[in-house]
This record gives C-alpha cells, sequence and structure tokens, in this order.
C-alpha cells in the first residue's frame, strides 16, 4: 500500500505540471487583455493600459510568464488577481464556504433521492414504481440545469413569488431567521443541482443493485429464510454500492468546483462564478489558481477512489 | 464655417446684456430669444451665461426627507460586481461604482452635464476668481468641517497627496493619466491650485470628479507597496455610507455615515451592493419582482425591458450621455500592403475615396428603423457625432433614408450595374466586407443595412467578431477594430464626460491607428482633413466657452458631412429603479456619485 501510494503521488507531479504548462499555454494564446476596459474609456489615456501591462509583466514572452508563476506557486505565493489585486489564494478560500455548502448540499440531496429509489427500482424491476422514476430520471439528466434553473426561476420566484433568485452569502439576521432565510435562497439552486445528479445516479444504483440481485449468494440467502429486507439491505445493497461508492468519490472534485452554470443563474459566490469572472475579464492568475485547484483535486479524489475500491473490495490488491 | 458667434452684435453690448440678466433687468428667456435672433442656439446662449458666472435653470432635483437616515437598506443589484474598492485601481465602472459608496470627488456632473460641488465649496468660476484669466490654473476651495469616515479632517494635504501617489508609476496606477499634463499645489489648509502645462479651456478635466482617497491611511503604501494597503479592500473616505464587509466580485455592504458633511442625508441605514449573474435577470429582479431597488447598466432590449416593467415594480431611467453608435467607412485600403501594412495611412480605399459612394452609404442606412425596430428607448437616433450635452450639438446635420436616390447618385457617378446586379466603375465592383463586434442587435442593424445596400446594386459580406477579440488592442489578432482590417466597421464609442474634446480628437490626423502607435491611436476610420485639424488646435487654445463650443460643432459637420463617419444613434445610460426610488443618475459619472441624493418616497 505505502509504495503504492508513493508511486501514485510521483506520478501525479508531472501530470499536473503538464496540466498547468497547457493551461497556461491556452490562457496566453486566447485573445483578450485584463485592462480591455480601459481602452474603451476615453479618459484613459492608451499610455496607462501600456504602462499597467508593462507593469504586470504581461508583455513578456509566455514561457517567461510561465517559468515565473511556476517559481512563485513552488514558493507558496499563488500570484494576486490583475483585477482586484487581491491574493489569489484569498479569493479562493472567500469562496470556499458557499460552495461547499451549496454544491455539497445538493450532492446529499442527490443521494438521498437516488439510493432508495435505485434499490427500489430494482428489486421490482419493471413495476410501474420502477417505469415511472426511469422515466422520470431520462427526463431528469436531458434537462440541462441551466433551463431547469430558469424554469424553477419563473414558477416560483415570477409567477408564485415565494423564493428569492438572488443568492446572498452574508445574510445580517440571526438565528432561525439566518436559517430560514438561507433554506429559502438555497432551496432552487441545491433542488436543480441535486436533482440533475439524483437522474444519472438513480440510473446507476439500479443496474448495479440488478447486477448483484440475481447472482447466486442472493438466492442461497433467501433460501437460508432470511427475511426479504435483510437479504436486500446485508446482501445485496452492500455489495451493489461499492462502484457507486467509487463513483460518488469521482464526483467530488465538482463539489469544490462548483457549478458553473448554476452559480452565475442564481448569482451564488461559489468559485464556479470565481473562475467564470476571472475567464471573461482575463485575469490570468486568478483562472490559473482556480484551474490548479481543480486539477489536484481531480488527482487526489482519483486516487482516494482506486484506495476505496480496494478497502471496500479486498480481492482487489494494490501493486 | 459656422459663424453664429461673430454676428453683427457686437461684444460690448454681449456683455451688456449678460449683466441685464445677472442683475434681473432682463429675463434669461428674453436673453436667450434675443440671442436666438441673431442666430445663437439656446443651449449656446445659456453657457454664455454659464460662463458669466449667471446660475444655469438646472433641473433641480427635490431631495424630501428632512433627517438623517431612516430609509432601511437599499439593495443595489449589479451583474458585474466591483471587484476592488480603492478608486487610483479601478480598471472598470463597475470598480468606480463600488468605490463612490465611499469616496467622493471635488466635485460631479449631474444629469445636463452641469459640475456640481461636493468636497469642494463652489464650483470655480471667473466671477469668483477661481478661474485664471490665461486659462493655466484653477483655484478650489475645499469645504471645511469635513471627516473621513475614521474622523480626521479632510485637508488640501489630502487632494495633493491624490496627485502624489497617482503619478508615481510604481503605483500603477489607473488614474495616471487624470493627472497628465498638470499639477495639484497647495495654497492653504482648504485650497489647492491645480496648475495645467499650457492653457486648459476644459479646466474641471477629469482630476474634478475622480475621487479621493486619504493621505493619512494610503501614505504609507504610495509607489511600490501600493497593492499590500488594507485599505484598498476596506476604504475610508468622506462618502455617505461607511464601509462594513467587501467581497470582490460578489458583495459590498456599507451603513450609514453619521458624521456626513450634508444635512438631512443620506437617508439610507444601509446599502448592499450584490454582483454577479447577466443583464436580464437583473432587470427582473427590479422590474418584476422587487427583490432589489436598482440595477445597473441593463444592455437588454427595449421590448424586454418594457415587457417586465409591465409587472408593476419598477420603471427603467434613461440617463442622456455621450456614448454614439456609428459606422465607419474606411478611408485606407484594407486589401493591399503598403510598407507591409495594410490598410496603411498612406492609402486610399479604392471605392469610399469616391465621394458618391460614401453619400450613397448614408442614404441607405434606415436609421429611424434601426431606433424603432431594434433600439427602441435604448437609442436614439442621430446624424451628429457630439450629441450630448445640448449646448454643442450641431442643428446642421441631417440623416435621410433613401434607396432611390441613392440609386440615383451612383448612376450619375457612373456605377453600372453588371450582369448579377452588382455595381462597378473601372472594374472595381462595390462588394464590401462590414465587420461589427458579436452582439444580438448589431447582427439586426448589419442585416437591415445589407438588404439596402443589395436594392441598391452594393454587396456587402457581413462579418461579426467576439467582442473580446473585436475590441482588444491584441496586436497579432487581424481582426481588432483598432486594425480595422475591413470596409465597413460598426461599434460604440463614448464619450466619458460632458466635454467633447477627447470625443472629437478621434478624428485629428496625428491619433491614426497604425504599426507605428502599434494600433493604439484613436482615430481608427484614418480620416485627415487639415481644417479639421486646424479647428481642432483653435479649440485647445480657445478659451471662451461659446467659441468653443461654435468650433466643435464645426468639426462635427466636418467628420460627419465628408461621409466617411455614419453615426447611428446615441445611447443613454440604461438603468433599473424600484418604482419609489428617487435617483438623479447621470449619463456623465458613476451612479454613486450621486448616492447621499437618493431616497426613497414614503
Amino acid at each position: 500500500m505505502g509504495p503504492y501510494l508513493m508511486r501514485r503521488i510521483l506520478i501525479a507531479l508531472p501530470s499536473l505540471l503538464g496540466i498547468s504548462a497547457v493551461l497556461f499555454t491556452v490562457l496566453a494564446l486566447a485573445p483578450g487583455d485584463p485592462f480591455e476596459e480601459l481602452a474603451t474609456n476615453p479618459n484613459v489615456p492608451a499610455e496607462v493600459r501600456v504602462m499597467l501591462r508593462a507593469k504586470f509583466g504581461l508583455d513578456d514572452p509566455i514561457w517567461q510568464r510561465y517559468f515565473h508563476w511556476l517559481m512563485a506557486m513552488m514558493q507558496g505565493d499563488w500570484g494576486y488577481s490583475f483585477i482586484s489585486r487581491v491574493d489569489v489564494d484569498q479569493l479562493i478560500l472567500q469562496r470556499v464556504p458557499v460552495t461547499l455548502a451549496v454544491i455539497g448540499a445538493s450532492q446529499v440531496v442527490a443521494l438521498l433521492i437516488a439510493l432508495p429509489i435505485g434499490i427500489i427500482s430494482a428489486v421490482k424491476p419493471y413495476s410501474w414504481f420502477d417505469r415511472i422514476f426511469s422515466t422520470l430520471a431520462l427526463v431528469g439528466f436531458s434537462l440541462p440545469t441551466f433551463f431547469s434553473g430558469l424554469l424553477l426561476i419563473l414558477l416560483f420566484s415570477i409567477t408564485l413569488g415565494w423564493l428569492p433568485f438572488v443568492y446572498r452569502a452574508d445574510i445580517s439576521a440571526t438565528g432561525w431567521e439566518w436559517w430560514w432565510l438561507h433554506l429559502k435562497q438555497s432551496l432552487m439552486p441545491v433542488m436543480v443541482l441535486g436533482l440533475f445528479q439524483a437522474a444519472s445516479w438513480m440510473r446507476y444504483v439500479r443496474s448495479a443493485v440488478l447486477d448483484v440481485i440475481k447472482l447466486d449468494f442472493v438466492t442461497t440467502a433467501r433460501s437460508k429464510g432470511l427475511k426479504e429486507r435483510v437479504v436486500i439491505m446485508k446482501h445485496v445493497v452492500r455489495n451493489a454500492l461499492t462502484p457507486v461508492v467509487t463513483l460518488v468519490a469521482l464526483r467530488m472534485p465538482a463539489v469544490f468546483g462548483g457549478a458553473i452554470v448554476t452559480e452565475q443563474i442564481f448569482r451564488i459566490p461559489g468559485i464556479g462564478s470565481l473562475l467564470i469572472d476571472a475567464i471573461l475579464r482575463n485575469d490570468t492568475p486568478v483562472i490559473m489558481g482556480v484551474t490548479f485547484v481543480f486539477s489536484c483535486l481531480v488527482i487526489l479524489f482519483n486516487l482516494i477512489a482506486d484506495l476505496l475500491y480496494g478497502w471496500l473490495d479486498p480481492r482487489i490488491s494494490f501493486r | 464655417m459656422n459663424h453664429h458667434h461673430d454676428g453683427p452684435i457686437g461684444e460690448a453690448e454681449l456683455e451688456c446684456w449678460v449683466a441685464q440678466v445677472r442683475g434681473g433687468q432682463l429675463l434669461r428667456r428674453d436673453f436667450i430669444q434675443r440671442l436666438a435672433a441673431l442666430g445663437i442656439a439656446a443651449p449656446l446662449g445659456g453657457l454664455m451665461l454659464m460662463n458669466a458666472g449667471v446660475a444655469n435653470a438646472q433641473t433641480a432635483f427635490n431631495y424630501k426627507p428632512t433627517k438623517r437616515g431612516g430609509g432601511g437598506t437599499l439593495r443595489l443589484l449589479y451583474w458585474q460586481g466591483p471587484t476592488l474598492l480603492n478608486p487610483h485601481f479601478a480598471t472598470g465602472t463597475k470598480d468606480q461604482e463600488g468605490c463612490a459608496i465611499f469616496y467622493e470627488a471635488l466635485a460631479r456632473w449631474d444629469t445636463d452635464g452641469n459640475l456640481v460641488p461636493v468636497l469642494a465649496v463652489e464650483i470655480p468660476s471667473r466671477e469668483n476668481g477661481g478661474l485664471a484669466p490665461d486659462g493655466k490654473w484653477v483655484l478650489w476651495k475645499l469645504k471645511k468641517g469635513v471627516t473621513w469616515h475614521d474622523g480626521k479632517p479632510f485637508t488640501a494635504d489630502d487632494v495633493v497627496f491624490n496627485y502624489q501617489y497617482a503619478i508615481d508609476p510604481a503605483t500603477a496606477a489607473v488614474t495616471a493619466g487624470v493627472y497628465s499634463d498638470l499639477k495639484v499645489e497647495k495654497v492653504d489648509s482648504h485650497t489647492i491650485r491645480v496648475v495645467f502645462d499650457k492653457p486648459a479651456p476644459f479646466w474641471p478635466g477629469i482630476y474634478s470628479s475622480s475621487q479621493l482617497i486619504p493621505k493619512h491611511i494610503f501614505a504609507p503604501f504610495s509607489g511600490a507597496k501600493s497593492r499590500e494597503a488594507p485599505a484598498n479592500l476596506k476604504p475610508v473616505g468622506t462618502g455617505p455610507y461607511k464601509f462594513v464587509d467587501f467581497k470582490p466580485g460578489d458583495m459590498v455592504r456599507a451603513s450609514i455615515n453619521t458624521g456626513y458633511h450634508q444635512a438631512n442625508k443620506p437617508h439610507f441605514d444601509a446599502v448592499e451592493m450584490k454582483g454577479g449573474g447577466d443583464a436580464v435577470s437583473a432587470a427582473r429582479a427590479v422590474l418584476q419582482t422587487g427583490e432589489y431597488d436598482y440595477a445597473w447598466n441593463l444592455l437588454v432590449e427595449d421590448e424586454v425591458l418594457k415587457r417586465m416593467e409591465a409587472g408593476g415594480k419598477g420603471r427603467v431611467d434613461f440617463a442622456a450621455g455621450g456614448s454614439v453608435e456609428a459606422i465607419y467607412l474606411n478611408c485606407t485600403d484594407p486589401n493591399t500592403e503598403i510598407d507591409g501594412e495594410r490598410a496603411s495611412a498612406k492609402s486610399k480605399h479604392p471605392l469610399f475615396s469616391d465621394p458618391a459612394v460614401r453619400k450613397a452609404m448614408g442614404l441607405l442606412i434606415d436609421r429611424a428603423a434601426i431606433q424603432e425596430f431594434i433600439y427602441g428607448r435604448t437609442g436614439v437616433a442621430t446624424a451628429n457625432f457630439v450629441n450630448n450635452p445640448a449646448r454643442f450639438r450641431s442643428p446642421n446635420m441631417k440623416f435621410e433614408f433613401s434607396v432611390d436616390k441613392a440609386n440615383a447618385l451612383l448612376d450619375g457617378a457612373g456605377w453600372k450595374r453588371g450582369s448579377n446586379g452588382i455595381r462597378e466603375k473601372d472594374g472595381k465592383k462595390l462588394k464590401l466586407l462590414f465587420q461589427t463586434s458579436t452582439n444580438t442587435a448589431r447582427q439586426k442593424v448589419q442585416a437591415i443595412v445589407k438588404q439596402a445596400c443589395s436594392k441598391a446594386g452594393i454587396e456587402l459580406e457581413l462579418k461579426a467578431v467576439q467582442g473580446s477579440v473585436f475590441f482588444s488592442s491584441d496586436m497579432a489578432n487581424p481582426d481588432t477594430y483598432g486594425k480595422f482590417w475591413a470596409d465597413i466597421q460598426m461599434y460604440n464609442v463614448t464619450q466619458g464626460r460632458p466635454d467633447p474634446e477627447r470625443h472629437m480628437q478621434r478624428f485629428a490626423s496625428w491619433e491614426i491607428a497604425q504599426k507605428a502607435n502599434k494600433w493604439l491611436g484613436s482615430n481608427l476610420v484614418r480620416w485627415r482633413s487639415d481644417e479639421f485639424d486646424k479647428a481642432f488646435r483653435d479649440s485647445e487654445a480657445e478659451l471662451d466657452p461659446v467659441k468653443r463650443a461654435a468650433l466643435y460643432i464645426r468639426m462635427n459637420d466636418l467628420v460627419c458631412g465628408d461621409g466617411h463617419v455614419i453615426p447611428l444613434l446615441y445611447r443613454p445610460a440604461v438603468n433599473g429603479l424600484a418604482n419609489k426610488l428617487m435617483a438623479p443618475l447621470s449619463g456623465w459619472g458613476t451612479d454613486m456619485g450621486s448616492l447621499s441624493d437618493w431616497y426613497k418616497e414614503a
């Protein structure tokens, strides 16, 4: 296990390096510049823009800028945003709590929906219950979140006027009111993301359980005279969920990465919207920072998923 | 030339009339009428009076609250949130807006483009001795008893510090250009003198409406350490609201400044500025659901705005400013290289060098229809490049849409229709490339123009370039508007301040965008006229505001009359307001600049 872990981490380093090099090059080649807005402002002479570009090193060759960035990064200096002149790590940390809360909640909701429905559907395949929820799941993952989000806004905010559609991270209320206001504003984004995720997980749980339920050891368990409930929960579900756990672990980076589109629609100040803003403003250090965190997480959770798999299923060994 | 000001009436007589208006013997209205009889337009007459120190008949904003505070929380929605709160680093309008909640300037521009004192006691004039007779300096008296949010007094040292802070290259301030060509000097604790390198007819410049930061907070962080100042994110200003909390790009929170220097102001107890999202849903949050009180810069089709206004929760405000959308016919040839440069300033456009073709193009653009069907209230059809303030608007330019006249003109000039219906002359075909940025409204305008042109035997090829490419100054990209490697292009420019100097400079020959200046010159259409250049040079030295305005009107007529520049519409600032919210919004500065005057009706 130890050597395996070491090897995986050593392999991860060059891939991170490669990812950052590709990202940086693509960003540098893309058109646009962070001081674009100054160009259209007649009150700011062109020389000021030229001066700022030089000051922030935007006119240096790409490879030179990349090495500057890399060297600083290795020393733990993430750089600062061209636009807000705030340190990148500070900007990212500011956004993490909201993203964790909203996206995390939506993943929990997704699991709470997907697990029971997926299992029941598999236990009674092709029943009315299964058919109804299979259809709903199909609709669920066919509807993109930006569309279902707008539909919910139209219904609950505009027609009915029950829920706000602008998310506010710092609500000044305290106590129960604080919880109530947060619940109200999180309901729509959490549901949009949760239901979308639940739809695909539901199908996944169903097929995993179906695979196991036909196996001989289940028949044995039943013939021992065990209650159906025990058979399903102890023998079927436990074995069927191994791949599901891996799937959920692989999905975790997204929890940190945020849901870019949904955050934009509901104005949730998460990491996804930070990334979108940074991209729109050509704020290279922030884009690099966020995507770097994201790629680290993907690599990390891939590793965790592999380890989990082996732990859940001892037949798999690490070599 | 437009010799309005050199009418049959003598200077002495004019001054006598002005004195009578000041003394009250002559009504302002009668004065304007007398001038009108002499051929001087009304806005010019008003300018004459203003210059002589006679107060303007302002459309005064009526601030009703009789006590400070009690207005609850004001909720502002910006679809682009401010990313920093130091006005010297503000790269965009959104940042200036965020800063303006806390910081104030010497003065600000009101809705009609007049200067209103904020941290200054009064606006300098010849009457109060604030303006140098030779136009080389301005004296500003500062309000006494103004304190920063931390209780320290606001003095002349602070104003001088802002100048020093900004011009230090190590600070990397965006405002460095604000103070070029001038110096700020302290006269006494509450008086400063702004000294210009050469006579400045437009003496308010930008410095007078630039937000001021406190010396005692920022002095340790001047120059290379500018980025480390904690106050970059926690502003300490003189403004109506004090800092509470800031999350870049997301939220700015402020609470009432109970020590504010204007009586009974401000009205609200707290202000929240939320950022992010898109313009359409921002409009919805104010006009349809009433979740917010104000939404900034609603770049939304008027049809959609009207539908949302029907919700009855809010209204849309249109503040006249200096933005003008225009079509430009390239003066140079984008398809041949001279000395390795396309569209070289040395070349001439093979088709547009014929005045008949330019005139025909002008006749083929249906500005009235473009306003009615595309822009609605968000754009007003115009024949002028300079539209606001009214004192600079030319009465001489007219626009017309007529396919028949365009056809007759081209026939007369010898452009014959070929077998495929496209006109040609001397082997040159009227086939043109028309580029603009990707934007629903602009693509519709392109389609309308193309259709009209095809009826007159001109074939247009339409091209839409992504905005981030089109408006970038990327030297390597061939599709930028600065390069203008096409025959025709269309975009919007802003005047930025209620004076057309910088705006008009876009047509000076020394501003031509070319390889030598990395295409950073502002004359993108590469138009050149000796008469214009001379008029512009004259205007730079003309201290008489009336004669100066006449020069700008003349320049506008030269540019627009020549046909290479075809103005389409001028575009007001579009903002959404809750029904009960009263706010004197101006198209000439930040909306938050007037925040101290905002209130909600009971």
